[in-house]
Parts: structure tokens; sequence; C-alpha cells
């Protein structure tokens, strides 16, 4: 195991998937000299040259159709995209072209593209730079979605992502660049579609999202104290989503609380408690979703502190559901 | 190449005759009239070139040699399609004979062929890739990121602008306030004319952005200044927003009777040896149709098959 932050298990499964592979390229605003905004990218240029670490100019629609004609002539791109707020820049080639290419051609083209991209609520950046809607790709069948909270997850899902064979949506969370955690040494891969319980506990499910699997780990030291024995389940991918992990959970504690940094209405945890409702209707006590209210990121920090969920209300829902 | 125009001619025909039998369902966007773009452009183009098409994009596909039986196949919903039956008219994809990927969303092929080129030239392939579109898409923000990237790092594609004159029903005097042309200027590209009527004229000068591109001096802006005699689909016909006059003038200019004529004045070919390239399509057409007829729908399980890879 070592020690490393989550932007550097990131750096380290870009370095080594490029040097395993002379296929892999990366390319996105600002990923050379400058290392990306965020500097996930930081040294690849110096190591990979810049054939393989390609800056662009600012047109992430065309980052996105680069990647996508480069990756069915057998390429695997890398596509950075420095706010997640900016997909919506390059919708038309990441909604109506990548996801599709397998499908509509008949399964004749493959298109492994890797689109990385973070958001950064919390960091108040206002209502342009904070969002965060995986969800939307969920609704979008033929992409799949990477969500990881830790450094572990971070490196072996991207490591994943990068081998395998269809589009990937990779959503990083800015507040979680800096935080530290082990990472197995080797060559560290984590499978799409298998949730990790992050703490096991019998009392209540909690699946949370990204930056709230912490809040969420927060929260169950609070509640442990309390008697709450909460389970905390990362999916770590939306898609495809483990809906098998967090049924088991439920069908054992009766209680579901989903904690996400999306808005509530159509989020992630709108979907998972649909799913478990189908399927486990008669187990239930109760579910709560906690996730950002139907408003757009304010910017002054009081305001954000107001708008983001976090641990506290977590807390909150947990002692409801138990009362 | 007047066999290649005269077969995207009576395919169109065939399709427009097949929709309204109802053989042909959706969209279906005929080409009828642009032949020569299609022709003279892929006749420049060498073994490994490919193309990306759009969504007017028949002629794109015979022109570079897939068989008129999985075209129609593709068109009626049928097993046999290029694309199994997944695409339908607007998507087509045969590697084989070159053609990458046609996409339905105008513009959008755009930044893909770019990706495809990039390729082509990290591959030192010596390659180039070719991506149709029509004048609507000059106007999209595609065409500005596509073209401007391909600009920066002198990737090996070839822009073909098919100007008919209209989006759907908009004509370019209404929608832009200058050239298309012109429009390569501002992204230090040669911007490049030809009559796309003529199919020599646009094989003469493709055949320059096509070698420009190989030899790695980077993209060119090709338009070809052409008429759809047809509506904007096999639905529309075409004459709420232009005069019959206007239509029987362009077809006066016909390029493929044009051409006919030119090879017969320069004795090139005899009125009978044309006749029987015509008979060849002909029978050839007659009997993609009657395949595609007889193919079944795909099974039910083709539908999930493919959404992952």
């Amino acid at each position: 195991m070592t020690d490393i932050s989550y932007a550097q298990a990131i750096r380290d499964a870009l370095a080594e998937e490029m040097r395993r592979d002379k296929k892999v390229f990366v390319l996105g605003e600002d990923v050379g000299k400058f290392g990306g905004s965020f500097k996930v990218t930081k040294g690849l240029l110096n190591e990979f040259g810049p054939e393989r670490v390609r800056d662009t100019p600012l047109s992430e629609n065309a980052i996105i159709g680069a990647a996508a004609g480069a990756a069915v002539m057998g390429y695997r791109p890398v596509a950075e995209i420095m706010y997640m707020d900016f997909l919506h820049e390059c919708s038309d080639q990441l909604v109506n072209h990548l996801p599709k290419m397998h499908f509509m051609t008949g399964g004749k083209l493959t298109a492994p593209v890797v689109v990385r991209t973070q958001y950064s609520l919390g960091r108040n950046t206002g209502a342009q730079h904070s969002q965060f809607f995986p969800s939307f790709y969920m609704n979008t069948p033929g992409i799949m979605v990477a969500t990881p909270s830790t450094p572990a997850d971070a490196k072996g899902l991207l490591k994943t992502a990068i081998r395998g064979s269809n589009p990937v949506l990779f959503v990083e969370c800015a507040a979680l660049y800096g935080r530290r955690g082990e990472v197995p040494e080797g060559d560290h891969l984590v499978p799409f579609g298998e949730a990790d319980i992050k703490r096991p506990g019998n009392d209540i499910t909690i699946v949370a999202v990204s930056r709230m699997v912490g809040e969420a780990l927060a929260a169950a030291d609070a509640l442990a104290s309390e008697g709450i024995n909460v389970e905390v389940i990362d999916p770590r991918t939306l898609v495809p989503l483990d809906t098998d992990t967090i049924l088991s959970s439920v069908k054992k504690t009766a209680r579901l609380i989903t904690a996400e940094d999306s808005c509530s209405t159509c989020g992630i945890g709108a979907e998972i408690v649909a799913r478990i409702t189908e399927r486990a209707m008669d187990y239930l006590e109760g579910i709560e979703r906690i996730a950002c209210p139907d408003i757009p990121a304010p910017f002054s920090p009081p305001l954000q502190k107001a708008y983001m969920p976090g641990k506290d209300a977590i807390v909150a829902s947990a002692r409801k559901l138990v009362s | 190449m007047y066999e290649s125009m005269l077969t995207q001619r009576m395919l169109e025909e065939e399709v427009v005759e097949l929709f309204k039998q109802g053989l042909i369902p959706g969209l279906a966007h005929p080409y009828i009239g642009q032949e020569a773009v299609a022709a003279g452009v892929c006749a420049s183009l060498g073994k490994g070139d490919l193309v990306v098409s759009n969504h007017r994009g028949h002629g794109h596909s015979v022109a570079k040699g897939v068989p008129e039986r999985t075209i129609l196949s593709e068109l009626m919903g049928k097993d046999a399609g290029m694309c199994l039956g997944l695409g339908g008219s607007m998507h087509s994809t045969d590697l084989e004979a070159g053609v990458i990927f046609s996409t339905a969303i105008v513009g959008g092929g755009i930044p893909l062929a770019v990706g495809v080129a990039l390729a082509l030239q990290m591959d030192k392939s010596g390659n180039c890739v070719v991506c149709f579109f029509g004048d609507g898409a000059t106007n999209t923000g595609a065409f500005h990121e596509g073209l401007n990237l391909a600009a920066v790092w002198k990737l090996p594609v070839v822009f073909v602008c098919e100007n008919n004159h209209y989006a759907v029903s908009v004509p370019v005097s209404k929608s832009m306030s200058a050239g298309i042309v012109q429009r390569a200027q501002a992204y230090g590209i040669p911007g490049l004319f030809a009559d796309g009527m003529n199919v020599l004229d646009v094989y003469a000068v493709s055949s320059e952005a096509v070698f420009r591109a190989k030899k790695g001096e980077g993209p060119t802006l090709l338009e070809c200044e052409t008429y759809r005699y047809k509506g904007h689909g096999v639905y529309d016909t075409g004459l709420d927003y232009r005069t019959q006059q206007e239509v029987d003038e362009w077809m006066r200019r016909d390029p493929i009777r044009a051409f006919e004529k030119k090879l017969t004045d320069d004795r090139l070919a005899t009125i009978e040896e044309l006749g029987s390239v015509h008979d060849k399509v002909k029978s050839r057409l007659a009997e993609a149709v009657e395949f595609a007829k007889n193919r079944p729908y795909p099974s039910d399980d083709l539908l999930t098959r493919f959404v992952w890879a």
C-alpha cells in the first residue's frame, strides 16, 4: 500500500496506462505544460511528449469529437473537460454520438473514450462551475459513469475505464483531489458495476456518491455513538449500477438514505429509490433522499453552506428513520 | 465516375419509390442532383482513404463502393443492412468500403472526422479522410471548432461542403452574410471552390485538396456548389420555398447529362456504351431491391446486442 492523494492516484493511473499501451493518449484544455487546471496531468507531457499529451483549443465539442474519431480508429483517448458544467458544451458529441457509435453501426465501431471531468461544489465557484449531474448520463444508454470517492477507487476505476471497450464518463471531485488514502501497489484495477461497502452496519443503508461518501462515513461515526449502526455503500459506478448490493443491504436494514451532490429531482437517489422500491417494497420502513435543493448553486460562502448537503443532513435523516 | 453518378441517381429514384410504397420507414434525404460531388470527390481518393458522411449520404456510400443491396437493406430496416438495421437511412458504416460513419446531426460529423484524421496522422498512414456536409452545417459551432482544430494540428482531412443552397427551407442568402469558401481564411487553410454540377471540376479540385492532405500540409475546405432536385426529405416537395422555375433551371445543368455530353462530344464513349452502363446499373439495382425486399427484419435480440461493446 502507498499513501497518496486522489489527484496523484489519477495521475499514476494515466501514466501507467500510457506506458502499458501506446494507443492511450490524453487531450484537453491546458493538460500539457500547465498540467491541467487541477494539476492532475502534471508531468505527463515530460514523459510522453506533445503527441500523446495534447493541449487543445477551447473547443469542448471538438475535443470529444476528436477523441471519438480517434477511438473508432483504434486509439484510446482520455479527454479532459475542465468542469463538469462544460459537458453541456460538448453534449452533441457526448450524448448524440459517442454512446451510440457501437449501437447504430451494428457493432462495427467501438469508441473506447474516457472523458475525465470534475465537479467543484463546495469551492465557492458559483452556479456555472459547481454542477454535478451524473444522472443525466444514467439516462443516456451507451456511456458508463464512474464517480470515485477514494484514491484507490480513482486509480483502479480509471485503469479499468481506459482498458475497456466502451465510452466512460469519469467524474472526479475537486474537493477530493488533495484527500489522501491507501492505494494498493502494482496493477490495481477496480471492476465496474461492483459497489463497495465502505462501512458495514445493520440499522440503515446509506448509498453515498463521490464527496458524500466521506460525509456519510463521518455521519456513521457520529451515529455509532448514539447506537445507530449504518451501512455505507459507495456504488463507485453509476452505470453499471450494482443494484443487488444495495438491495441486499436494504433487505437487512429496511431503511434507505441516498446522499449525493446533485440536485434532488431526477437525481441519482431518485433512480436508486425507484429501483429499490420496485424490488423491495415489502421490506422498506423508510426512505430519505439527501441532495442539493432544486436551486442553482449560490456563490456566497454562507449560502453555499446552506445549499450543500453534508454530514449533518445525513445524521438528521438517520435519526428520523430510526425514531 | 459516370457509373457512380448513374447508380446514385437511380438508387435514389428507387428510394423515393420504395418510400411511397411504405417499404422505407422513417426519413430519407434524396441526393438527386448532387451526384457529381460524391462521384468526383470519391474518385480522387485512394486505397485506405476514408469518408465521414451525413444524413444525405446514400450518394457517398455508392461512390465509395458500398454494395447497393446493403444500402437498400439498411434503408428498409432489414437484417442485411450495413448496420444490421440499427442505423437506418442516415447512418452508414462500411469499413471495407471506407465509409467510417455518417451522422444525422448536422455538423456533428466534422469533429469526428477531425479525430479520424488525427488517428491517420498518428498512424503515419499517408491516408486522408473526407468529411461531407451541407451549407447548413457551416453555421454550427461544430464546423468552427472542427476546422480550427484540424488546422492547428495540420490534419489530413478534406472538408467538403455541398452547398445545395438550402438548409431545409432557409436559403443561404438568409443564413450567412458572406460566402462559405471564404471562411477557410479564418482558419488559415486553403478554401477551394468547385462547380458541383461538373464532375470533372469536382474531381480536379478535390484531387488538389487530397494531395495536400496526404502530403501532410493539412486540411482544405472545398465548397461544391450544387442543387438538390427533391425536397429536403422524401416527404417534402421542395416547392414551398423554391419555385419550379428555379428547380428547372438547375435541372438543365444536370451533372449526369452534362457528363454524358462531354463523354460523347470528346468521343470517349458512344451513346450505345453509355446505354449499356445504364442497363447494367438498372439490372443491378433491380436485383438489390429484390434482395432487400426478401430479407427478414432483424430479430428482437438485436435490440440489446450492441448497447455495450
